[in-house]
């Protein structure tokens, strides 16, 4: 008897769960694809009988209806399905957590582009300079204070009320001083807005990609715009431009017989001095004791190459900066066949290229 | 170089960020809608316009001034308007004897026309016909597409694509539950287009997921599709194409299994495992007679008097 009872009371129970379950089930053919994301359905049903759908008026809104509860339903039973938490403490809203959107949409702009590095990045990046860390406070002599290291109340002084400037060795005595420095100063930030809003230009052209567009028809084309678009007009004659007369300062261009072709064999049967010379050359390189390979040059590019590597590794790693000293004591640390070449080619080498920078500056 | 291609630098902070907003991001800003009334607009044009806006706001422009441009014609007017108030999507009302009611909806890359759809819009309920309550503005829709059709036709795919873009709204981590409360519902029969908005209510079922009622409300069109200009298969590639710093980072040597338990793996280096730290058990602990028989053999260290 009791178990029968038993029995009975949890088919009813079951009963009762199924009943509850009914209201919120929808039978569908094909289950519908979802992007929670978005919050979107997509449901590949056939719609119901286009017969029934034609009739206007209410019937048809009812129908349309009918379909959008059920789909909502499934919609918001996947919602509801999704992991929830109380948003702001423990008194807040019921919130659920979206998953990311898959459903793929078309970007608004293309995406961002790097920048190109301005001429400065580009050459510390080559000679391997580092940035170094300033502080922002120097201690001042005079005042016995920490000063700030630029703008107000900074720790050389106001240099508006600078009163003395000396004149320099080798300057002319009557010239005003004072008005030089202006002006020097007037001259430096000139050149610095300049070389700023070129390297924006720079920035800008790349960022844009318009490599074949037309010259700018007021004077702001650069150097190597013009040539380009010189270059570009002289080929485009009948003739490729063989016959085009120079200009009278215009560098002689050497002639791409080949038309843009990137390698080309000279005939077999052709000049026969000139092969013999080329011959007799190839032996007599080959029989000299003097090496082909130039190892200055070689070395100086390796050289190069390893100060932009160890720059890289540095900027990568984020460590701190050792300074000069730090970097000159590294050297001797190298392979010694690569820094004895270096040692018995850095004398002549140094010195040329060292007087040679110091005279541009 | 047009005037807007020109290098802007900016004076003030304010005018800096404003550049900031406009220009290309890895992760993008919702996209704006710009609702347009050509030259011959007609009253029922206009109403879906400011209808559309009302769903739409505060994602949208509504232009007052009729514009006579023709968008499948000459898209230049388009894309002026659409650098000048950064939207990237757009629609464009208009009423000729050939062509009733026609509304063409299209988006943009990189401010160029990417697509462009025109509809034709046959039967039209405002807002304000329906005489029902609304949901708050703002409110970001639920989307529901039924027919077939939406997958297998080219056009009526993009028309797809485009609708959820434009409907979509801001992109958000995470929704209340209970404030789902509007539903854009989409049917694609016999060559029509039926779009029907509804307010959700929820109804207590006997268990945890509600039971869904639903009021009309709202703008319900029911649309037909005219001519199509669609983005060429490679453009189109172009502008679905994400950053790779987008891309989700895979976490290395961690693995589930079908039970949901979660594996990691560890790579330590060789441990010696004579010198390794385990429990002390007392009882195992060398004795002091065994001790010294082990060291007999090697060099005797100093040993404590006992």
């Amino acid at each position: 008897m009791a178990a029968v009872r038993v029995e009975a009371v949890l088919a009813a129970a079951e009963e009762q769960e199924a009943e509850k379950r009914r209201s919120i089930t929808v039978e569908k053919e094909l289950e519908l694809e979802f992007d929670l994301g978005n919050l979107l359905a997509l449901d590949r049903n056939p719609p119901p009988a286009a017969a029934a759908l034609r009739g206007a008026g209410p019937r048809r809104e009812a129908l349309l209806r009918a379909l959008a509860r059920d789909n909502t339903q499934l919609l918001v039973s996947r919602l509801w399905e999704l992991p929830t938490e109380r948003a702001g403490g423990a008194g807040g809203p019921l919130v659920a957590r979206l998953p990311e959107p898959t459903f793929r949409l078309p970007r608004e702009k293309p995406p961002p582009r790097p920048r190109p590095p301005t001429r400065w990045e580009q050459f510390a990046r080559l000679k391997g300079i580092r940035r170094r860390k300033k502080t922002s406070l120097v201690w001042d002599e005079q005042a016995k204070e920490w000063r700030r290291r630029w703008g107000y109340r900074r720790a050389g002084g106001d240099p508006a009320r600078a009163w003395l400037a000396e004149v320099p060795a080798g300057a002319d005595p009557e010239e005003d001083q004072f008005a030089r420095l202006r002006r020097e100063k007037r001259e430096r930030v000139a050149r610095n807005e300049l070389n700023r809003l070129r390297n924006l230009a720079r920035a800008h052209r790349a960022g844009s990609a318009v490599p074949a567009a037309p010259l700018h028809p007021t004077g702001h084309q650069d150097r190597e715009e013009l040539r380009r678009v010189a270059r570009v007009a002289r080929v485009s004659t009948a003739s490729l431009g063989r016959f085009q007369p120079r200009l009278p300062k215009e560098p002689a261009e050497p002639p791409s017989r080949s038309g843009g072709r990137k390698r080309r064999f000279e005939p077999l049967l052709g000049n026969l001095a000139a092969e013999r010379s080329r011959q007799l050359e190839l032996l007599r390189d080959m029989g000299s004791k003097k090496p082909v390979l130039d190892i200055t040059r070689a070395v100086n590019k390796q050289m190069r190459q390893e100060e932009a590597e160890a720059a890289a590794a540095h900027k990568g790693k984020k460590q701190s900066q050792r300074g000069k000293r730090g970097r000159r004591q590294q050297r001797p640390g190298r392979s010694g066949k690569k820094s004895g070449a270096r040692r018995q080619q850095q004398k002549p080498a140094g010195g040329g290229s060292g007087g040679g920078r110091r005279k541009k500056a | 170089m047009d005037p807007l291609d020109r290098v802007v630098k900016p004076k003030t902070k304010r005018a800096k960020r404003f550049l900031e907003k406009r220009e290309p991001k890895l992760n993008e800003n919702t996209k704006n809608a710009m609702l347009i009334r050509g030259g011959n607009a007609n009253l029922t044009v206009t109403a879906v316009l400011k209808d559309i806006y009302a769903v739409k706001k505060p994602f949208a422009v509504l232009y007052k001034k009729k514009n006579i441009t023709r968008p499948f014609e000459d898209q230049t007017s388009l894309e002026f308007f659409s650098k000048k108030s950064d939207c990237s999507l757009f629609l464009f009302g208009c009423h000729n004897k050939k062509r009733p009611n026609n509304l063409i909806i299209g988006r943009m890359f990189d401010y160029h026309v990417l697509d462009m759809i025109e509809l034709g819009v046959e039967k039209f309920v405002s807002l304000k016909d329906v005489k029902n309550s609304k949901c708050p503005e703002g409110t970001k829709p639920m989307l529901i597409f039924a027919g077939d059709v939406f997958d297998v036709n080219e056009e009526y795919r993009r028309l797809k694509s485009l609708l959820i873009d434009f409907f979509r709204g801001p992109t958000v981590p995470s929704v209340r539950l209970a404030g789902l409360e509007y539903v854009l519902h989409f049917t694609a029969v016999d060559g029509k287009i039926y779009m029907r908005s509804y307010k959700v209510l929820l109804k207590k079922s006997g268990c945890k997921i509600p039971r869904i009622e639903l009021e009309e409300m709202g703008p319900s069109l029911d649309l037909v599709m005219r001519r199509t200009h669609l983005a060429s298969d490679d453009l189109y590639k172009l502008s679905l194409k994400q950053p790779k710093a987008l891309k989700p980072k895979k976490k290395k040597n961690i693995s589930h299994d079908v039970f949901g338990t979660t594996y990691g793996r560890i790579h330590m280096q060789k441990q010696d495992l004579s010198k390794l730290q385990t429990r002390k058990m007392k009882g195992l602990k060398k004795r002091p007679a065994e001790k010294l028989a082990e060291d007999g053999g090697a060099t005797p260290k100093k040993s404590k008097s006992a």
